[in-house]
């Protein structure tokens, strides 16, 4: 039935911005289910390396739906993989927030992940991911309303998860609070990205098949807000930053990632796994 | 997977009773087992048995963890999404074995806590197979298509070992096992209907992990120090060398299916025995690996140690967290 969609949204022509807010959404699952993946076999505790495994699972599941629903209306033969190995960091167009390690913005090797940094962006995340769902499930593109339906069931559990934990933190031992206020101040400033409409954004809106970042943000302050509250965590004061992934201008952090997460299909052209 | 530490020395033996208590404490055990009844965790029970069983639950369970590391070391470079997608669940289910098998050894009287502080200092083993390293793709078809493939050939009688909840923990395990050789063997055969390049790294993959699996099963019999007792208490049912057997037999014409060799050229069908024979096995390598100076052995360990290490913080918050919450919920119900 979902494929079928496809082939009726694709009958119709589709506008560039329409598959760059796809890729947009995509990339930014995938990039972020790369940094939580990087967990795998390194959590605090076992219980939460099942966790963050599953919550990587979900994601690297959105991002496949979402560019290969990308690659079909393109046209160009492009499948889930072609637009996830053999695209370079500017063609890429995650949110920022999405690629910094798990370590925080510091640039450099060696940094050990920090639990906190990650938590916290999975909440500022996640929490936007909740209205974009919301939004996105009356999608005038019928494929995108039904991913966006089936990801907000896994969003509501991913946001639960990082509110809980939030919440230990910053209401747990004064490390941890420090550690979680620390990530929550360096976070911030990139969280202006989700909510910057651009032109992208003014055109998917005006077809109904997309959202203005601005509109979610209000939906999105307050569920932080809410949680914040009651981690006694404290709201940074709002930044002029903004940084400009969604547009393919990404960190420096970026390339890191993609290397490492196409090595091995850039080695082998056209080879089948 | 990972009985194959059960056999190696340092564990407790079977002592006599000290108290005509616990001789008949130890006859009652006698019976059940006599019976093939399985043993509850209330149940009476030898202590040598209690002991054997925490020993290689709890290296069972270790095994599951550390064995996230090699596999959890290509997730970020899996070469197609569905391919990371798969892997990533895989290592998740090893997770959760662990979980499980901590569970069911703490039903015998040792916290999980003492379990892994005994992993990190070093007391505890996990199977030796994790100590070798996973250096290119295919390694993740040759683990999943061999060394689950061993582990399920290993597991399949735990389903049916004496011990009720190590029993019923098998059960959950062997069938997520089953899918995961199942996915490494497809790795495989994708790599060998692929390009040259992809066959060559099957081979490859196939050259290094063959004779490691193969000693997974453990020392031949003749020099297994613990087997006999495990038998007589219904905690190992098959021998190792039967195992190692059945194992090489099912195994060869799946190489054959895949049109890559395996490195032993004493292979051969032996038409009298109904059995495949194979070429000695380095045991020197085995004993250096299980005894620490394996290639990866101080590896793993290090990586276990940094990342609980790592880890306390978050482990304390959480304990901080819950105790003002339960002191919290306490005061507003004196209020009340």
């Amino acid at each position: 039935m979902v494929a079928a969609m496809a082939t009726r949204v694709a009958t119709k022509t589709t506008s560039p911005e329409h598959i760059d807010y796809l890729l947009r959404l995509g990339d930014s699952s995938l990039v972020l289910g790369q940094r939580l993946a990087e967990w795998t076999g390194h959590g605090p505790v076992l219980e939460e390396d099942i966790a963050m495994a599953n919550i990587a699972l979900d994601f690297i599941g959105q991002a496949r739906l979402l560019l290969t629903h990308a690659g079909n209306l393109e046209g160009k033969g492009r499948n889930e993989d072609a637009l996830a190995y053999f695209r370079d960091a500017r063609a890429f167009r995650n949110v920022t927030l999405c690629e910094l390690p798990n370590s925080g913005i510091a640039k450099g090797h060696g940094q050990s992940a920090d639990y906190a940094f990650t938590v916290v962006r999975n909440l500022l995340f996640c929490a936007w991911q909740t209205q974009l769902w919301a939004a996105l499930a009356q999608s005038a593109d019928a494929e995108l309303a039904a991913i966006a339906a089936k990801s907000a069931k896994e969003t509501a559990y991913h946001l639960r998860h990082a509110s809980d934990w939030t919440i230990r933190f910053g209401d747990g031992t004064p490390a941890s609070h420090e550690r979680a206020q620390a990530a929550l101040d360096q976070l911030m400033p990139y969280t202006n990205e989700l909510f910057a409409t651009d032109a992208v954004e003014e055109v998917v809106a005006a077809a109904g098949i997309g959202v203005r970042g601005a509109e979610l943000h209000a939906g999105w302050k307050s569920l932080v807000q809410a949680i914040l509250d009651e981690s006694a965590l404290k709201m940074p004061v709002a930044s002029a930053f903004q940084s400009t992934g969604k547009s393919g201008i990404h960190s420096e952090h970026m390339d890191y990632l993609l290397i490492e997460m196409q090595s091995v299909a850039r080695q082998h052209p056209g080879a089948q796994w | 997977m990972y009985t194959q530490a059960m056999d190696i020395p340092g564990g407790p033996k079977a002592v006599a009773a000290a108290t005509p208590e616990e001789a008949a404490r130890n006859s009652a055990f006698d019976a059940r087992i006599a019976a093939d009844l399985k043993i509850e965790p209330r149940d009476v029970m030898p202590e040598a048995y209690r002991k054997t069983l925490v020993r290689q639950i709890s290296q069972h369970a270790h095994s599951e963890v550390v064995g996230m590391l090699p596999e959890g070391n290509w997730i970020t470079r899996a070469p197609s999404l569905k391919r990371k997608a798969i892997l990533l669940a895989k290592v998740q289910d090893e997770g959760g074995h662990g979980l499980y098998l901590y569970a069911a050894a703490e039903t015998l009287g040792t916290s999980r806590d003492q379990m892994v502080d005994a992993l990190l200092a070093g007391r505890a083993k996990y199977s030796s197979i994790f100590n070798y390293p996973t250096l290119t793709w295919a390694d993740m078809g040759a683990i999943g298509w061999l060394v689950d493939g061993a582990a399920i050939m290993n597991q399949i009688p735990l389903c049916r070992c004496s011990y009720g909840p190590y029993a019923r923990a098998m059960i959950r395990i062997c069938k997520e096992e089953s899918f995961h050789q199942r996915q490494g063997f497809d790795i495989m055969l994708s790599l060998c209907k692929g390009t040259a390049a992809q066959k060559e790294m099957a081979q490859d993959a196939l050259n290094r992990w063959w004779w490691p699996v193969v000693q997974m099963f453990g020392p031949p019999d003749k020099d297994s120090v613990h087997s006999g007792q495990s038998a007589a208490w219904g905690i190992k049912r098959i021998s190792n060398d039967d195992l190692r057997q059945k194992f090489i037999d099912a195994t060869v014409p799946q190489a054959e299916l895949l049109g890559i060799t395996i490195p032993d050229p004493g292979l051969k069908w032996n038409e009298e025995r109904g059995h495949y024979d194979y070429g000695a096995i380095d045991w020197d390598e085995f004993w250096r690996v299980v005894n620490g100076d394996g290639p990866c052995n101080r590896e793993r360990l290090a990586t276990r140690i940094e990342a609980h290490a790592e880890g306390a913080w978050v482990r304390e918050a959480a304990t901080a967290y819950a105790e003002k919450a339960a002191a919290r919920e306490l005061a507003g119900k004196r209020a009340a």
